[in-house]
């Protein structure tokens, strides 16, 4: 979905690794073409986050960055955030919100520095 | 230690397979939210790990629910190359694909219980148990 100049994007099911790379393929296409400045991915239905997972979203954020567009993951449930934590992947260069709202806060604030 | 069931790791969808039958046993057996994601997740790992380096294997699943505890022992085991350094594969950071290298040492932290046997040439078999709390 577009809003402005934003791509909110919402991951509705259970990602296997093929799918994982075609979304990363797919959200790079997307930004190219539509010209958006910044891309919210909503994990609020994701109830797993595997080391492959996190790879290819800590990659799609690097990637998205070096083309011009900001990401921000939103919705990270506490048991994902947990896990994630004890696999010893912490995200750090990742930009996150609690939810949608703050996560649109937070696009505006990363494009206007 | 009632019964056990498997599900073969052949192709990558088999991945998703055993970590969501996986996340139902865990749920059956009265595990909470957070340690089902960690179940789900170490299972996902280590079906990872038999796909990549081994082509095929195997991840059975057995109950343990006796008078004093309660858990989960999820076991994998292949065919594949076997470990040659287990230490190494047990430091974080360490990979040979490409990926995070937080596999095998993240597992053994999502984990109550880690027991690891590989022979090079003939294959590997790892151990995990979590309990309920």
């Amino acid at each position: 979905m577009k809003l402005h100049n934003y791509l909110l994007i919402s991951i509705q099911i259970d990602l296997d690794d093929q799918t994982a790379i075609q979304f990363q393929e797919d959200l790079l296409s997307k930004i190219h073409k539509s010209g958006a400045t910044g891309v919210v991915i909503d994990l609020t239905s994701v109830d797993i986050i595997d080391s492959f997972i996190a790879k290819v979203l800590g990659d799609v954020v690097t990637m998205s960055d070096l083309m011009g567009a900001k990401v921000v993951l939103t919705g990270i449930q506490p048991a994902v955030a947990m896990t994630l934590i004890d696999l010893g992947i912490h995200l750090q260069d990742v930009p996150t919100a609690l939810d949608l709202e703050q996560g649109l806060i937070k696009l505006r604030q990363e494009l206007e520095e | 230690m009632d019964f056990q069931s498997c599900v073969n790791i052949q192709k990558e969808w088999d991945i998703v397979g055993a970590r969501q039958l996986g996340r139902d046993k865990a749920k059956e057996l009265g595990f909470g939210t957070v340690d089902q994601a960690r179940i789900a997740t170490a299972i996902s790992e280590l079906a990872r790990n038999i796909y990549l380096y081994a082509g095929t294997g195997k991840i059975c699943f057995e109950t343990i629910n006796d008078m004093n505890h309660k858990g989960l022992c999820v076991i994998a085991s292949d065919n594949g190359p076997g470990i040659q350094d287990i230490s190494l594969v047990m430091e974080d950071g360490y990979t040979t694909s490409g990926g995070l290298g937080a596999g095998l040492p993240g597992v053994k932290r999502l984990m109550d219980q880690f027991d690891i046997i590989s022979e090079p040439g003939k294959g590997t078999e790892i151990r995990t148990v979590k309990w309920v709390r």
